[in-house]
């Protein structure tokens, strides 16, 4: 792939494209969140076609219309969400839609033969009869690598993180599984952010940084600090509002927090006045940390106290009435009501404040509603307007303006400025450091080095659902945050 | 301007359609009469409307509570059984027929009437209850309800209806307010009620919110179980009070009374605007959701068309409004 360029809606995701790709190749793609490796990727598999730029396969030129294209010229992804039907078997999840038929009946006999003999060429013990959900994770990954080789002949295989969702077992089997198809001539693309499993099983590396390619190589030639320093690159200075200084006295307390399998013995302080970061990679157990602070999911033990006083886990109204307010991860699943007006999203957590008898006190709600879209800047300004009309941004300034305007003296927030321009993300970054200047405390968690570290003033490494290390603002650079992380 | 005019279809459209088929309805009698057919117009008079209105009564008020149900994001498929179960209790209080039940009698008009309530509350209750507690889908735990309210309807007087009521009871049905039918004025305070329920109480912003998207309630500290719980309690609530004015008008209480109802209440609150997914809807639209197919049974009787032309031209509708909901809601995202 070269020069290849995408822009979304003005936007460039990727800028300058590259990739090369040989035979028997396991070929690392790493580059932090919105380095523009799904882009990449999503091109070379004909889901969205470049503005710019040519993709050549055994060096012929080649413009793939339609994921199906690429399919054809032997571009197959293995997918890291499983897409197998759980009720089939191995045998009809491989053959899923390309089943052997004899007079518009399936031909089970040949289905299962043919798979047997797939998945023994490929050295796999896995039964074809075997109904797919009683498997492993790991072996019905295997199953979809020999789906990805069954009905065309894939030359070129992706993998999209596939050890995020499986032990160290597991990976073991399918690293052995990704030599043997690189040993038999296949090119294989292999995105993860842990770092150590490039030096596993990687032989080459690209590293894209902002959508560009930083760097390419063998990776024998490189060391593993090398290549972090690659992946953050050179620090763009970019303004953070931050004017607020942390205090001392204790606002929430988090002690040995646990929830198996996600998190273990997390403890730590926040205080008034202080803007605490949370940094770690996906499926480190961030999210789940702020669920249990939050009492959206139960801890198994350990405690959360606010000012003092220990929360029993009754869930979000209890947190809320301790003062909390919690700006989710996504705020379609579980931030917003897209389908209700600005309005009604607003107040939604303070209708206990503005009501009488039960009856909602609509000139009291409008004051607080007004207030909401002033102080946010939510444009357009109107309450009535449905909130899934709004751009990202506007969004998420809803789901800030419905925790803000519970007064919280605590903030938890879970990528606050995910999916949001870059004018929304400074008002954000204004909102967190006067609520904290205020005298309230926060917590954000992000996977943007630049962001946490702009906005915090210490961060907390999570790795796989642990403490590893606290940073203070002073300390902490990007290098060892990621270095930390992985 | 092309939102303002959808805007203005979605929150109009329904009394448009309602209107229109008046209009359509009273022209092809007012064609009849033309032609010297029919003496006089038979739909554009004073009782007629008052008929449809008085047919419309019962599924009127089960489909309200439908629809608070179906803004929740859930569906309640036991308020015809719900309706027989509270109707036969009400009649084994208000009957001066021999003992049909150990209790049987007539005890004027406040037990039966609060006996029958007391019942539909009590299985809206365990709808509820099932529903947010064990996360049984609303269409299942409901199911179970529609089945077992049947049963304990006929268990009451072991499969034999109850007649001969009390003149007490009877005026839910038959009596007047003001000229006025008792079931349309029961039925006009049932609106009123659930309209400021839905528009000014907490409650029913609670009701929107979870249906609208369930994560997001409990995020934002509603306690969505105990919000679900009274969703059923009233559907089931109005299924007993409908189950009076059935049973009242009829003059006996039956065991097979108000088998699929149900069908009929999604249908007038699907037609009046509400979405299956949650989280939208109207009572007002419901009200005219039921009246359209009121003045569609009512229309088509009149001009002698058979019964099961009706049932064809009420399921095209259905799915009719829904296409027209559904290709909206693309023509916005």
């Amino acid at each position: 792939m070269r020069g290849v360029k995408k822009r979304f809606s003005g936007v460039p995701a990727l800028a300058d494209g590259n990739l090369e790709l040989h035979r028997g190749d396991i070929h690392a793609l790493c580059g932090g969140n919105g380095a523009g490796k799904s882009t990449l990727l999503n091109i070379l598999m004909g889901f969205i076609q470049p503005d710019e730029g040519e993709i050549f396969i055994n060096g012929t030129p080649v413009h793939f219309a339609s994921a199906r294209e690429a399919l054809d010229a032997g571009v197959a992804i293995v997918q890291q969400e499983l897409s197998a039907v759980p009720d089939l078997t191995v045998a009809e999840n491989i053959f899923l839609g390309a089943e052997p038929h004899r007079h518009g009946f399936v031909d089970f006999g040949r289905l299962n033969n043919d798979a047997d003999e797939l998945l023994k060429s490929l050295g796999y013990d896995i039964s074809p009869t075997e109904t797919m959900k009683h498997l492993s994770v790991a072996s019905q990954q295997l199953v979809e690598i020999a789906k990805a080789l069954s009905h065309r002949n894939a030359d070129i295989l992706i993998f999209d993180e596939p050890t995020s969702a499986i032990g160290e077992k597991d990976a073991a089997r399918l690293f052995k599984a990704l030599r043997d198809l690189a040993s038999a001539g296949k090119g294989i693309i292999f995105v993860t952010h842990r770092i150590s499993e490039i030096f596993e099983i990687a032989n080459r590396y690209t590293v894209l940084k902002d959508g560009a390619q930083v760097a390419t190589g063998n990776v024998a030639d490189i060391t593993r600090e090398q290549l972090i320093e690659k992946m953050v690159g050179t620090p763009v200075d970019r303004e953070f509002v931050k004017r607020n200084r942390p205090g001392t006295i204790p606002l929430l307390e988090v002690r040995n927090l646990t929830r198996a399998p996600h998190f273990e013995g997390i403890s730590f302080t926040v205080h008034a006045g202080e803007v605490l970061g949370i940094y770690g990679l996906m499926g480190s157990g961030r999210t789940e940390t702020l669920d249990a602070i939050y009492g959206l999911r139960r801890a198994d033990t350990g405690s959360v106290s606010v000012r003092g006083r220990v929360l029993k886990g009754r869930g979000a109204g209890e947190a809320l009435d301790a003062g909390m307010a919690y700006v989710t991860e996504d705020r379609k699943r579980n931030g917003l009501v897209a389908c209700a007006p600005v309005g009604q999203n607003l107040s939604l957590s303070i209708l206990q404040r503005v009501q009488k008898w039960g009856f909602v006190d609509s000139r009291k709600e409008n004051r607080y509603i007004d207030k909401a879209i002033r102080t946010m800047r939510i444009n357009p300004p109107d309450t009535r307007q449905l909130v899934r009309y709004l751009s990202g941004g506007n969004q998420q300034k809803v789901v800030l303006g419905r925790c803000f305007l519970t007064d919280p003296g605590i903030l938890l927030l879970d990528e606050p400025t995910r999916g949001v321009d870059v004018e929304a993300k400074n008002e954000i970054y204004r909102l967190i450091s006067d609520f904290a200047q205020a005298g309230g405390g926060a917590v954000i968690v992000s996977s943007e080095l630049e962001e946490i570290l702009g906005v915090s003033d210490r961060i907390l490494i999570f790795r796989r659902g642990r403490l590893a290390t606290m940073f203070s603002r002073e300390d902490a650079t990007p290098k060892k945050l990621l270095m930390a992380a992985v | 301007m092309r939102k303002d005019a959808t805007v203005l279809a979605k929150r109009y459209g329904i009394i448009i359609v309602f209107v229109l088929l008046c209009l359509l309805v009273s022209a092809v009698c007012q064609y009849k009469v033309i032609r010297g057919e029919w003496p006089e117009n038979a739909f554009t008079t004073r009782d007629n409307f008052l008929l449809i209105l008085y047919q419309v009564s019962i599924n009127g008020i089960l489909a309200i509570g439908m629809t608070i149900v179906i803004i929740s994001g859930g569906i309640d498929l036991s308020v015809g059984s719900v309706l027989a179960f509270a109707g036969m209790l009400a009649a084994s209080f208000a009957t001066s027929s021999a003992a049909v039940t150990p209790w049987s009698g007539s005890y004027g008009i406040a037990i039966p009437a609060v006996s029958a309530l007391l019942a539909g509350v009590a299985c809206g209750a365990v709808n509820g209850w099932v529903v947010s507690r064990f996360r049984i889908q609303a269409f299942i735990a409901t199911l179970g309800m529609l089945l077992a309210a049947r049963g304990f309807t006929m268990s009451l007087t072991g499969g034999n209806p109850i007649s001969s009521l009390s003149p007490a009871l009877r005026w839910f049905g038959t009596g007047r307010v003001f000229g006025v039918p008792v079931p349309i004025v029961i039925l006009l305070v049932v609106f009123g009620c659930a309209w400021v329920l839905l528009n000014k109480t907490v409650f029913g912003r609670h009701v929107y919110a979870v249906g609208g998207n369930e994560n997001s309630a409990c995020t934002s500290g509603i306690k969505t179980n105990r919000v679900k719980i009274w969703v059923y309690v009233s559907s089931g609530f109005l299924a007993g009070l409908a189950g009076i004015i059935l049973t009242a008008k009829t003059g006996s209480a039956q065991t097979n009374a108000g088998s699929s109802y149900e069908l009929d209440a999604i249908a007038a609150a699907v037609i009046g605007g509400s979405s299956m997914k949650g989280g939208v809807g109207t009572v007002s639209g419901t009200l005219f959701g039921a009246l359209i197919m009121g003045v569609m049974n009512n229309g088509l009787d009149i001009l002698g068309v058979e019964s099961f032309y009706q049932s064809i031209v009420k399921g095209v509708l259905i799915v009719a409004a829904v296409i027209l909901d559904a290709s909206r809601e693309q023509a916005d995202d």
